[in-house]
């Protein structure tokens, strides 16, 4: 590494050397350049000519809280560096930090957009990364020395990407996009060969990557979500998620932009639903596409019109998309994160998505994407106000703007707004910063979510009190450039096979282990690492069941000791059964004991936590049973 | 034309390596992993083929064309026009509503002037347009002549006149139906662009576009609103 690194210095201190009279005379022509525009210069001149000139020095005070931090925090003031900044860490070990590979890295301009790392998704050993430029296969069966495994170049951004068995799908949405994953662009403004909407690959022989599918859309495909239904075993779905430019019908007969006053048929205001039959994904094709935000009187622009939400708050982008759509097929519901709006859809017939309620929200610019708790009557929805390329958790900015929105969900289906979350510290104004995508860590019995910011680093936010959210552990590094902003940072932070890996947009990708501390316990992080999965993709959200072990019995217990919620005695007694060889009758009767308790709780003749109570005498009797 | 931009890029190659030579830049030049096995899929039922240690610097792809070029060129001096109407609104607007527009355009132009100069400087590219490509653009010289050039949708120097004598409502009106002609513009710029051979298809453009495209659309909707109060 060492050696690549001083090759690489080389090179271009060479190139530098050749061409030193070309830079010579372009710097001239520049600072000539620079010297005649500077707008700066230009507004001072005009406001020291016109000294009565009132110009507003922020724009109306946000009528929201401001942030409030700890001054010890050791995220202040982390010196910057692309691979040497300064980092601050708790609750968490770093295990790997690998660069970004050659080929998927433009060494004449690593901030080059054009291979951005972004989304993530996990099957058996392998961490599937989707990159501007297309996607890479990472070997993880050594999640302390991660392997890259494979580089598939395939052009089109953002390129997120989800995994399905033997398919990969892969989002494509830039004009630059080919039908044969080509990196020469399409210069041609109509062209059959552009290619903007979801790939579908057959990785079947992982070395050679087949595309069996190239589904067009009319806004090319931002995100995309996989839908399945419980049962059907011959189907997915893929939801498509369009934000860009509509394009002409030329290239797509049946685009056509424009207010839905004006063009009833408009390519806004939708989300596509392409169906896969698994048998020939070759045949996939948009079945559905659904007008989602329509209201009582049929009117397709039916949500949120755009603008602020009175003075002081937050101006949000008109409701014409889905940013981003997370499923949840064991509950039936998805959680819809779209632009000015949260949505919940029914989507127990995948096929056909029926949005069942809907929020707008003061704070939220852009609603960016939704995690659900495990229960599912929690969604937190996340907040991409700037867009990820803005600082936007500096000392000025409110603690409810670019966050977290937690919700309890009735059993309606409706949404009852908890509380806000965002990362409890400031960072510069060269890092860019706001809430961006996390998944769950299966902690059992409670709601803890891996979330990534961007350049404000890894924050793992405890939400069991949706009502109270507060931070367990961190990780983040300096900005990039102390003097210029770059946007960088974690796009994605996901939990995967006990541990958790973060998509760093420019500096690669990080692998990290929980660490023990005041908030989590060493059991609580083994139960979480026992939760296997063959299969991840943080967008179609699977139901963790725990199996019945002394590490899940002794995390509740952990849990009612550290909130003060059961009887010094009984914790005692339980943790020496877990500890030892207990037998079933042992386990059983220690259950018994416990269900004693947990009578007297609900009768309210003793303290305690009665959900916990019930689960722990639950684990007793499961684990009694397995022997 | 591909001598051209070639030409261009090893411009920018050697910007590039001034800042990672001279040890003023305050970014460490990261050095990447080794390749794996590079792979490229192809249409549709096509098979997939190896990507050879030769051919690994080919994977950097589509780059920048004239077109992409001269849209940044063209935006730059349009933006400004932008900052030098809402400097006008901190004398003479009267309405909050107006104010606080104002306040925002002038925030993201800049921000946005910024990141075009950036852009341009990076790519060894002057920050204005050779007035000889003018006509390429469609654009148009001042009737006053000058150095100044105009884009789309930017107020003519009578516009402006006008807008910087006129006070009170006058002047909000005046304003919101001038920046709503600039806009206007912006977003016939990048429908140019994207209808421009070759154009836009570079990852940081085409984002930067796209952004123009819906923010000055939203902030057209927000100003007729503001006009309608004002009627």
């Amino acid at each position: 590494m060492r050696e690549t690194e001083i090759r690489n210095q080389k090179r271009y201190c060479m190139k530098d050397f050749a061409q030193t009279w070309r830079l010579g005379l372009l710097m001239v022509a520049l600072l000539v350049a620079a010297a005649s525009t500077g707008v700066e210069a230009v507004a001072q001149e005009t406001d020291t000519a016109e000294p009565e000139v009132v110009r507003p020095q922020t724009p109306v005070q946000p009528n929201a809280p401001a942030l409030e931090w700890d001054p010890n925090d050791p995220r202040i003031g982390l010196a910057a560096g692309w691979s040497d900044a300064e980092s601050a860490i708790m609750g968490l070990e770093l295990l790997a930090a690998i660069p970004r590979a050659e080929g998927f890295f433009n060494p004449e301009e690593p901030t080059d957009r054009r291979f951005n790392n972004t989304d993530l998704a996990f099957q058996g050993n392998r961490l599937i990364q989707g990159n501007y430029n297309g996607f890479q296969v990472i070997d993880i069966s050594n999640p302390a020395g991660p392997v890259y495994e494979l580089s598939v170049v395939c052009p089109g951004g953002q390129g997120d990407v989800s995994i399905y068995g033997d398919l990969i799908v892969m989002s494509a949405q830039e004009t630059r996009g080919r039908l044969d994953c080509g990196i020469e662009g399409v210069a041609d403004p109509i062209s059959a060969e552009r290619m903007r909407g979801v790939r579908i690959f057959d990785i079947s022989d992982m070395a050679n990557p087949k595309q069996v599918a190239a589904v067009q859309s009319c806004r090319g495909s931002h995100t995309h979500t996989i839908v399945t239904q419980p049962g059907d075993t011959e189907n997915i779905y893929v939801y498509i998620q369009g934000t860009s430019r509509v394009r002409p019908g030329d290239e797509l007969p049946g685009c056509s932009t424009g207010n839905p006053d004006e063009n009833p048929e408009t390519a806004l205001f939708r989300i596509e639903v392409v169906k896969v039959p698994l048998a020939n994904p070759a045949a996939a094709e948009i079945v559905n596409m659904p007008r989602i935000f329509a209201n009582e009187q049929g009117d397709i622009d039916g949500l949120w019109q755009g603008g602020n939400h009175g003075e002081g708050t937050q101006r949000s982008r008109i409701t014409n998309q889905c940013h981003d759509i997370t499923a949840y097929p064991d509950i039936g519901l998805a959680g819809g994160a779209c632009s000015g709006n949260g949505i919940l859809l029914d989507i127990s017939d995948p096929e056909n998505p029926r949005r069942i309620s809907e929020e707008a929200d003061p704070n939220f610019a852009y609603w960016h994407s939704a995690t659900f708790n495990n229960d599912g009557d929690v969604v937190v929805f996340t907040d991409e106000w700037g867009g990820g390329a803005s600082p936007r958790c500096r000392t000025t900015d409110p603690a409810t703007w670019g966050a977290n929105a937690i919700f309890r969900i009735n059993a309606e289906g409706q949404m009852e707004l908890a509380s806000y979350y965002k990362i409890p510290v400031p960072q510069t104004d060269t890092e860019n910063c706001v809430a961006h995508n996390g998944s769950l860590i299966p902690v059992p019995g409670r709601d803890i979510m891996a979330q990534a910011w961007y350049q404000g680093g890894l924050s793992l936010m405890d939400f069991t009190d949706p009502e109270n959210p507060f931070e367990i552990a961190f990780f983040d590094r300096g900005p990039m450039s102390a003097d210029t902003l770059y946007t960088g940072g974690y796009w994605s932070t996901y939990w995967y096979g006990g541990r958790l890996y973060g998509a760093e947009i420019m500096r690669g990708i990080d692998v990290f282990k929980l660490a023990p501390s005041e908030h989590l316990s060493e059991a609580e992080i083994r139960a979480a690492e026992a939760v296997v999965m063959d299969e991840f993709n943080a967008q179609l959200q699977p139901k963790v069941e725990w199996e019945p072990s002394a590490d899940v019995a002794q995390a509740y217990l952990d849990q009612m000791v550290r909130s003060k919620r059961i009887l010094n005695s009984r914790a005692q007694e339980t943790e020496q059964v877990l500890g030892g060889n207990a037998s079933a009758t042992e386990l059983d009767d220690m259950a018994a004991l416990i269900e004693a308790d947990l009578m007297k709780i609900e009768a309210r003749e003793l303290g305690g936590d009665a959900e916990r109570m019930r689960k722990l005498a639950g684990v007793l009797r499961g684990m009694a049973a397995q022997q | 034309m591909l001598n051209r931009i070639t030409t261009i890029a090893l411009l920018a190659v050697s910007m590039g390596a001034l800042a990672a030579c001279s040890g003023s830049n305050t970014v460490s030049t990261p050095a990447p992993a080794e390749a794996p096995r590079i792979v490229q899929p192809g249409a549709p039922g096509e098979d997939s083929r190896a990507f050879t240690g030769e051919t690994l610097d080919d994977v950097a792809g589509a780059t920048f064309t004239e077109a992409d070029v001269a849209f940044m060129q063209g935006m730059i001096p349009h933006h400004q026009q932008a900052l030098e109407m809402t400097a006008l609104v901190w004398k003479h607007a009267t309405n909050e509503g107006v104010r606080q527009m104002a306040l925002r355009m002038e925030i993201s132009q800049r921000d946005e002037i910024k990141m075009m100069k950036q852009w341009l400087t990076d790519r060894g590219q002057p920050l204005e347009m050779p007035m000889g490509d003018m006509d390429g653009m469609h654009a148009h010289h001042n009737m006053g002549g000058g150095m100044h050039h105009s884009m789309p949708g930017m107020l003519t120097p009578q516009q402006m006149e006008e807008l910087a004598n006129a006070r009170g409502m006058a002047f909000d009106r005046l304003f919101l139906e001038g920046m709503i002609q600039h806009h206007q513009g912006a977003i016939d710029m990048v429908e140019t662009l994207f209808n421009a051979p070759g154009a836009a298809q570079e990852s940081t453009i085409f984002k930067f576009a796209e952004d123009v495209d819906s923010d000055q659309q939203m902030e057209i909707d927000r100003m007729r609103g503001l006009l309608r109060q004002l009627r």
